[in-house]
This record gives structure tokens, sequence and C-alpha cells, in this order.
């Protein structure tokens, strides 16, 4: 019951003589969001990149849902529920809205072989799609193409492709990044409740979003974690304040 | 500006109307001209999965076109001089039956073209294109010098291979199967693009990194979609074969690699009917231009520099309008 949803143990990762990630540990519950922050270049990136199979860890491994995943190529991992949504979007953007979520449903499916029926007309995908983005609120938009879409409307297709994966977890990269501030609190709102669905590890720069929806964080710095413990107490936590916060 | 969709149809159109005006004129070239359009047109459809919805630009599809060709020319050439190709495990004379240099033709371009994924797929750009073609020079070579059959003269072939119930020799009537070919691959090709594999491959064109996280297998669809590609090509290549009852090293050459991607890249790239178009647009400047002067590839290269520059879309970009994806 309390075995954690994902749980990374002692990650390591250097490039040439550069440490980026040292012993990082961490879990994420069910229905929780733990957040990580870090100032710029303290690992936050390539952590997630470990955990989602798009760099290979020296050390270290990864478990998700006490499944060993430290192997599994990035698709693999995806498909055993890990959903993932890029700092910077990573979208077909000569593709409709609707082609993009459907994507995502298929890739979920497994009828990711199909070469002969239409895609757009499998009644069950299509709904499951529209329905992901009817919850972000882009459905109107769905036969647009996606690179008419303002950047907030791609972070939250992102969120959205993200939600038709039915993922066990999900690792969002800077979602509010580029939102305007209306932006950033509808995304809250929607994250808040979308922890009862899925735990989210996320990864923010906008303190007061993490500091509104985090259950727990784990601050990084150099790439090791300096703190990891309840949202309330790293507020309070002096190093913390030291090295990232800032004073005052 | 008209929907593609009209635009398809005027040039499915073109394909049943002028040659039914050249059999009731009798005018037996412009079918063979036409047949010629044709088999260009589905060597380029076959291309055109690869290179315009998958994006890796292959310069060695000639590869696969000789080979069909050579398949061809082999089967044909031992069973029209009674020499036994395979002895065992069974006795194999070749043939001379269409259907069945087709289905051969298919297999072997697609262990072809999966043996030579495997390899140029691990690199990408231009790296892709140049190892593409090293293949293909390597194919051309090998003919060359492969004297058993042909090396550098190519093999002749008397009659034209057979269909059952056809009279291939008859212009209109291998017209008539090489157009069904084409019906029939691009008939295929429209279902494929809107499959979850057609869509997946398109996907992975603009962003690896999202066809990855939504759990499809970046390098096996790049690998599915060369292998068919190869594939249809090769089929096309056993087509052009039959069309002149000739193979030679030619077929394998870098020039033949370009200009099935200046098919593609007149009629527009990625579109389902660009090859089409841009491979009846060569043929038909080939004949008119190429009868006056025999420089008239600069009259080519002239327009396809104006629609790299002014349409990149190709011929369908610049008429049609765009559809709503969604239907």
């Amino acid at each position: 019951m309390n075995e954690p949803i994902l749980e990374a143990k002692k990650l390591c990762k250097t490039f040439g003589s550069l440490v980026a990630v040292q012993d990082v540990s961490l879990d994420i519950n069910k229905n929780e969001i733990h957040a990580i922050i870090g100032p710029n270049g303290a690992g936050k990136s390539t952590l997630i990149a470990q955990i989602c199979g798009s760099l290979i860890s020296d050390e270290g491994s990864v478990f998700l849902a006490s499944k060993n995943i430290t192997n599994l190529s990035t698709e693999k991992r995806a498909s055993l529920g890990i959903g993932r949504t890029f700092q910077i979007s990573a979208l077909a953007k000569e593709d409709s809205v609707l082609q993009n979520a459907i994507l995502g449903a298929v890739g979920a499916s497994g009828k990711r072989w199909g070469f002969f029926k239409p895609i757009l007309k499998d009644t069950v995908l299509r709904d499951q799609a529209e329905h992901c983005l009817e919850m972000v609120g882009l459905k109107d938009l769905m036969n647009q193409k996606t690179a008419t879409l303002s950047h907030g409307q791609l972070r939250l297709l992102e969120v959205a492709i993200a939600l038709t994966l039915k993922p066990k977890v999900f690792i969002m990269d800077e979602p509010m990044a580029g939102l305007g501030s209306d932006g950033t609190k509808q995304l809250t709102k929607f994250l808040d409740k979308l922890r009862e669905q899925a735990p989210i590890l996320l990864v923010e720069h906008d303190m007061d979003a993490v500091f509104a929806l985090a259950n727990r964080i784990t601050v990084l710095d150099y790439g090791r974690v300096i703190a990891s413990d309840k949202a309330s107490s790293i507020k309070k936590n002096p190093i913390v304040q030291k090295a990232y916060l800032g004073e005052g | 500006m008209i929907k593609e969709r009209q635009l398809n149809t005027f040039v499915l159109g073109l394909l049943i109307l002028i040659p039914i005006w050249a059999y009731l004129n009798d005018e037996p070239f412009i079918i063979t001209l036409m047949t010629r359009a044709v088999i260009f047109a589905i060597a380029a459809v076959g291309l055109n999965l690869a290179l315009g919805i998958g994006g890796f630009i292959s310069f060695g599809h000639a590869a696969f076109f000789g080979l069909g060709g050579y398949v061809m020319g082999i089967l044909a050439w031992h069973s029209q001089s009674y020499v036994t190709l395979i002895e065992w495990p069974i006795i194999f004379e070749g043939t001379k039956s269409m259907p069945l240099i087709w289905i051969i033709t298919i297999l072997l371009s697609a262990l072809l073209a999966a043996i030579i994924g495997m390899i140029s797929l691990k690199t990408t750009g231009v790296y892709f294109i140049m190892i593409t073609l090293a293949f293909a020079q390597m194919m051309y070579y090998f003919s060359t010098s492969w004297s058993a059959y042909g090396g550098e003269d190519g093999l002749s072939i008397y009659m034209r291979n057979s269909f059952p119930g056809l009279n291939t020799l008859d212009p209109i009537q291998f017209f008539i199967i090489c157009c069904t070919i084409l019906f029939i691959v691009l008939f295929f090709m429209g279902r494929l693009i809107k499959s979850p594999f057609g869509l997946a491959l398109n996907a992975s064109r603009q962003s690896r990194q999202r066809v990855e996280a939504v759990g499809f297998d970046f390098h096996k669809l790049q690998l599915t979609a060369f292998i068919l590609s190869g594939a249809i090509t090769g089929l096309a290549g056993a087509l052009f074969a039959d069309l002149n009852r000739f193979v030679s090293p030619s077929m394998f050459s870098w020039q033949l690699s370009g200009e099935f991607i200046v098919f593609i890249i007149i009629g527009g790239v990625g579109r389902l009917f660009g090859p089409v178009i841009g491979a009846l647009i060569f043929v038909w400047l080939e004949h008119s231009i190429g009868g006056i002067s025999d420089y008239w590839h600069i009259f080519l290269g002239l327009i396809l520099l104006a629609i790299v520059l002014f349409g990149k879309g190709g011929i369908i970009g610049l008429v049609c309008r765009e559809d709503t994806q969604n239907e």
C-alpha cells in the first residue's frame, strides 16, 4: 500500500569532469505532488532525463511501481506508465491539435502497429483524446494546426497528451514556464486535482506554484540533494534559504 | 485555390483519359510515355513514404529500383535461355510470370531495405543521404562487373513477361497493369498515412522526443517505413525493366535516385499525389523539351529552382489550400 509509485535510488550522472547529478534519491507516493527545485544548472533536467530514460545513468536505479526500469528505453518506460511533459514543447507542430492528442492515446492503447484503419475514425481513442483536450480547455481548438497555438496553449497541449497516456506517474518539466499569471493559476488549480489521478513529479521555477502544490520538495544544488522534506519545513530550512530562496 | 482532393481526382482523370485518347487515336508512343510516368510515379510514391512522411532523405532509392529491374531480368533471362537458376533445394528455371516476379521482387527489395536501413538509419541528415548513396553506388558497380548477367551491357529480354489473361506486349494492356498497381499502391498509401503507423511516422519526423514519450520505438518506426518504401520502389523497378524489356546498371545510377527526389519536390513533399504529379510533369518535359534540345535538364532545373524558392509545397502547395486534417 505504501510502496512508492516511482523511486529513484542514488542516481549519478557525469558529463566529462562535470558532475551533473550525484547520489540523488527520491520517491513519489500516491496522490502526491513532489516538487524538485534548485537554481539553474542544479541538475534538475538531467535528473528528469535519467528517470524518463533519455539519458543513461552512470549509477543508481529507477523503479516504477516496484519494477526496475533502469535499463529500459524511453518508449518502454512511457508504455509502462511514465507520462512526461517537456520543458521545451516537443510536439508535431504541422499536425492538428487533435492529432497530437490522439497520438498519445494510440501510444498508450497497444494499437501502435495499425497500418490500415484511419486512426481518427477510432471512436474510442478519439473520444479519449477529445476528453483530455477538454480537461485542459483546448477542445475548441482541436481542428487547428498545432503551430498556430500560443505558447501557453502549447504547454497545455503537452499536459493533455500526458493525460491521454493514463500514466502511473506524471513527470512535468516546468509546465508553468512562459504561462501568464492567469495561466499559472489555472494550471495550478488543475494539477492540484490531477494528483488524485496519478502523482506528479514537478520541476518548476515558479515558487508560488510550488508551495501551493507540493506535498514534498527536494532541493538540488550542484547535482546534490541539499534538502528533501515536507513543503512547510523546506520553506523554513536555513540551508535552502541561503542556497536558493534568497534571504529576505 | 482548390481542395487537394479535387486536384487528386483531376490527376486520376488524366491518368485514365490520356491513354484512352491515345488508344483511340492510335498513338501507342503516348501510351508508352504514360506507362513510363506511371512506373516512375510508383517508385517515387515509395520514396515519399521515407522522404516525405518519415523525413529521412534517401539518395539511394535506385538501389531498390535497380534490384527490381535485375530480379525481373535474371528470372526472365534464365527462363528464356533455359538455364537453371537454382538446382537445390528445388529446381527453379526462372520465370516469365509477372505476378511471381513481383512477389519475389517485393520480398528481396524489402530484405535489401532492411539491411540498408538497419545500417544507415543509425545516422541522420547529410550522413544518411551519403550512406544511402554509397549503398546504391555499391550496387551499381557490382552490377557493372557481374559479367554473368551482362555486366555493363545489361540484359535484354526478348519477350515482355506474361500476365494471365492479358497480352502484355500491347501497350494499352501493359499500361493498364502498371496503372492498376499505381492505384493500389496509392490506395494503401492513403490508408497508411491516416493509420496509427502513419500518424506516428509523421510525428516522428517533427519530434523524436514526442513519439518516444508516448511509447513508440523511433527506430522501429523508421525502419518499417524504409522497408515498405524500398519494397514499393523495387516493384516499380521490375515494371520499368519490363517496359523496356531491358535492364542495365543505369537503373542503379545516382541520377535516377536524384530524379525520384525531384519528382517528389516538384509535386509536393509528403503529399499522397505529389510524386505522381512530379513524375507526370517530368516525363512530359523530358518528351516535349527533350525533343527540342538535349540540354532540357536546364529547364527542369529552372522549374525546380522556382518551386523550391517560391512554393515549398510543390505544385500541390501552390494550387491547393490547406485542408483541415481531422476529416
